[in-house]
């Protein structure tokens, strides 16, 4: 189906898309039909700023297995950086 | 035989006379003919839901698909619109209606309509083909695998209610298209539904499919099934064929 599970958030940094770099504010988590992926649903992440249109966006399709993948290796990478370097 | 179409983006007023973007496709061909309004699933007004507008033109129809996030992302692309109506909860339903009936009025002006309407969609497509059976006054439904007829819907899309109760309300016949695997909806929850049908008194007909789930229709994704998907063809093909001659 097409899932209505979806999460929003504030996020700062930057990603990379197709009119470059851009400096993200906001990020779109949902399961759902990919575009482009070849799999029936995937966990998906859109890196936004909303500020600057809808193109201004970095948009990221995983398998529900990638995606839980990647979730686990970045608290993993974070839990292993001295923590002075992650307090903000 | 004359067989022309006409594929072309077009405009027209949606909900609060809003301006609209829609694609249409329709044959060129004088003869009197029914309207099918297509309705994109949640994922956007995307290339595969105009093939579907253009396959209906093929089929003898005038078709036209409103694109529901023109107001969102007005001249983005299908899947930026998509993020952005997906991070705002989607559309509400009240708008959507008024979108759906500013499409088929669109329809019932072209120079070659006879005045019959039909509505399909696919998925969240599927459960607005629904609510357009118990709100404008259309002469056909066909509800591809529509999810959150029935059933719980989530907090985050609490505008998106379920909408079995308003089976009474149905006014127009309705063909169900479903797969016995979907897990959105379930055959049980599809059993809920044909239930309230049958309960009321309405005109419908469902076929379910073993060995399909959900999106059988969609060629280009793993959940492609050939053969349910050349049999729902078929069979949309007589239903509307049925209530939209005229």
């Amino acid at each position: 189906m097409c899932t209505h599970v979806t999460e929003t958030l504030e996020v700062q940094g930057s990603a990379k898309g197709a009119t470059g770099w851009i400096r993200v504010t906001d990020a779109t988590v949902y399961f759902d039909h990919p575009v482009h992926a070849l799999a029936d649903h995937t966990l998906n992440i859109d890196l936004r700023r909303p500020a600057d249109g809808p193109a201004a966006r970095v948009g990221v399709e995983l398998t529900a297995a990638s995606a839980r993948s990647l979730a686990e290796t970045i608290l993993a990478v974070l839990d292993a950086v001295p923590a002075a370097l992650v307090e903000s | 035989m004359y067989d022309a179409i006409l594929a072309e983006s077009v405009q027209f007023a949606g909900a609060n006379g809003d301006l609209l973007e829609g694609y249409s496709a329709r044959p060129l061909d004088a003869t009197a003919r029914g309207g099918v309004v297509v309705i994109h699933h949640l994922p956007g007004y995307d290339r595969e839901t105009k093939e579907f507008v253009r396959r209906f033109a093929v089929m003898g129809y005038n078709a036209v698909c409103p694109n529901l996030y023109t107001r969102l992302a007005p001249g983005a692309s299908h899947d930026d619109a998509a993020a952005v109506a997906r991070a705002q909860g989607g559309v509400p339903d009240d708008q959507v209606v008024g979108d759906v009936a500013g499409a088929a009025t669109y329809l019932r002006a072209l120079s070659n309509a006879n005045g019959k309407i039909g509505v399909i969609g696919h998925c969240s497509g599927g459960r607005h083909t629904f609510l357009m059976s118990t709100e404008l006054p259309i002469d056909a439904a066909v509800v591809c695998y529509g999810g959150l007829i029935v059933g719980e819907t989530p907090p985050q899309m609490s505008s998106m209610v379920p909408l079995v109760d308003r089976s009474p309300k149905v006014r127009c016949p309705i063909l169900g298209l479903f797969g016995n695997d979907d897990k959105f909806p379930t055959p049980e929850q599809v059993d809920v539904l044909e239930k309230s049908l049958t309960e009321g008194g309405k005109d419908y007909e469902f076929h379910r499919y073993d060995g399909a789930g959900h999106a059988f229709f969609s060629p280009d994704r793993p959940s492609y099934r050939v053969e349910a998907a050349v049999d729902g063809w078929q069979r949309i093909d007589a239903f509307f064929a049925k209530h939209l001659a005229g």
